[in-house]
């Protein structure tokens, strides 16, 4: 992120700094999730990067979907992996073995996946600049709007995706119960 | 808040006023409750006097549990993870004061006037479970694991009844901005009559119910503290802690209670508003400004005398068994309030 591009005209300088500030934090966290020789601690580092995900959100000004962020991420699935590490086996202090046999290979999968998302993300914006964020409270209709499109032009999709979870849940109850 | 002072302050002077009235939020209901209900309440429900030395009546006697606590020594167990240890409280403590910012004190008296209020404090909510966890697993103690745990299950549990009680109140505002719920509740009429309102606490009574219980679960007060339980668990995910980090866990217990009485408040009974038919207002603008002063004292009012039910219940009910607690949850509470966003929804549009 150099100097010039900074100070080019409809670019928000405090939201970016902010955005470099956040994702650093996140990098840092997510580097700590598969370096660190805990479990538990893994998954804790875990909520730092989703947390890092919704404040991102927060900054793009949408608010809702940093608030689904918090509630789904933070609020569900990351209390049931705690869950679950703590009920199965969740020693205090360093574990060893953790790491798989074949985790070099993960190095060159991540790099081309970052390249590609880098090249996908470059390729469609460029120099575009995001628009500047709407204030908050009265002027925001960002959730007016997202109720207004789920439940008219998507609402085939959206009750196609409630179908799917609903199997899900019914999928996991037919495979947990023996009974 | 910029008008009522009729000044301009600049934005570090906002933030700095927003902090320090988010710490007056949550820490005065939280002393009001403690000395109120926890120590005079239930001293005369138990036939005593509870507190008397300390000032008149006991006032005082806050401020010399805070300095005893402040006292004790800081101990942490050998075994214990330290940090994850030390930081469990305060994630617990967080996630109290960021339940606050969407709380609507008067028109303009909100840290935050979020358009997806609702939603937020629902989201933010869960966030204290995080807390309990990690204190349940850092104390490396198998009471205290087993409290997580309970803990755990049980929050996860009463959120969804929290949360679809929640859905009728927001199905008959038509927003989930608080502010929006607060100004429909006090211009809308009720049987015809203007000068009531319409608090939603008639309309959705099924939703207030399910509601207090969830909350109450949610705080796991009696007859809810299956995590806790000290017949069995000593004191649960707390067993390791003493000293200020103790302290810091009652806090935000009694804190807590006093957020979620908050919206409670403003979800049924109206909020900070009188009826705007009293005045003669018509909407959120017209409202005068001089009720962002008397709008928190009304709010106030409402938060203690919900609290008085929680605590009522806490010092009247003995505690529900493990799996009596997630029975009444899941077999009971759930489709209860599925019911009722069903009735909601059907009478929303008929009518």
């Amino acid at each position: 992120m150099n100097a010039v591009l900074l100070a080019a005209d409809g670019v928000n300088v405090a939201q970016n700094i902010g955005f470099g500030i956040i994702a650093a934090g996140m990098i840092f966290a997510a580097l700590c999730v598969v370096s660190t020789k805990n479990v538990v601690h893994a998954a804790l580092w875990l909520v730092v990067v989703l947390g890092g995900v919704a404040a991102q959100y927060v900054l793009a000004a949408a608010e809702f979907v940093a608030v689904s962020q918090v509630m789904v991420y933070i609020g569900a699935v990351m209390v049931l992996f705690l869950f679950g590490i703590m009920l199965t086996r969740a020693k205090i202090g360093e574990e060893s073995g953790l790491n798989n046999k074949g985790w070099a290979i993960g190095i060159p999968v991540a790099v081309v996946l970052f390249g590609l998302l880098a090249w996908a993300v470059l390729d469609t914006y460029g120099d575009d600049t995001i628009a500047e964020p709407q204030l908050t409270g009265a002027n925001n209709e960002s959730t007016v709007d997202i109720a207004d499109r789920v439940l008219s032009p998507y609402l085939a999709p959206f009750f196609g995706m409630t179908f799917v979870l609903l199997a899900a849940a019914i999928g996991a109850i037919v495979l947990a119960r023996k009974d | 808040m910029i008008s009522v002072l009729a000044v301009e302050i600049p934005y570090w002077g906002q933030s700095l006023l927003r902090v320090l009235g988010g710490l007056v939020a949550v820490l005065l209901p939280a002393g009001a409750i403690v000395y109120l209900f926890l120590f005079k309440m239930m001293s005369f429900m138990q036939s005593r006097l509870g507190p008397m030395e300390a000032g008149p009546y006991g006032s005082m006697q806050l401020l010399a549990e805070v300095g005893k606590w402040l006292q004790k020594e800081d101990i942490s167990p050998d075994n214990v993870d330290k940090t994850v240890f030390k930081l469990a409280p305060v994630v617990v403590l967080l996630s109290t004061f960021l339940l606050i910012v969407v709380v609507p004190f008067g028109p303009e008296a909100v840290f935050a006037d979020l358009d997806a209020g609702v939603f937020y404090f629902l989201a933010v909510g869960s966030v204290s479970v995080l807390g309990i966890l990690m204190a349940g697993w850092a104390s490396a103690n198998k009471y205290s694991l087993l409290g997580g745990l309970r803990a755990a299950g049980q929050l996860i549990a009463y959120e969804l009844p929290m949360v679809l009680a929640t859905l009728g109140v927001v199905i008959q505002a038509e927003s989930m901005n608080l502010n929006r719920i607060v100004e429909v509740q006090n211009t809308e009429a009720i049987f015809g009559f203007e000068w009531l309102g319409n608090p939603f606490v008639i309309t959705q009574f099924l939703g207030f119910l399910i509601f207090m219980i969830a909350v109450q679960a949610e705080l796991t007060q009696p007859p809810f503290d299956m995590p806790i339980a000290e017949s069995e668990l000593v004191s649960g995910y707390m067993t390791e802690y003493s000293g200020f980090r103790f302290l810091m866990f009652f806090i935000a217990e009694f804190a807590t209670a006093g957020v979620f009485a908050f919206i409670a408040a403003t979800l049924f009974l109206g909020g900070w508003g009188v009826p705007f038919e009293w005045f003669g207002w018509d909407n959120l603008d017209d409202v005068s400004w001089w009720m962002n002063i008397v709008g928190p004292l009304i709010l106030f009012t409402k938060m203690l005398a919900l609290v008085f039910v929680i605590m009522w219940v806490r010092f009247t009910y003995p505690r529900f068994r493990e799996d009596q607690l997630q029975t009444f949850a899941w077999k009971f509470l759930i489709p209860l309030s599925l019911a009722n966003i069903a009735v909601t929804a059907i009478l929303k549009v008929a009518v």
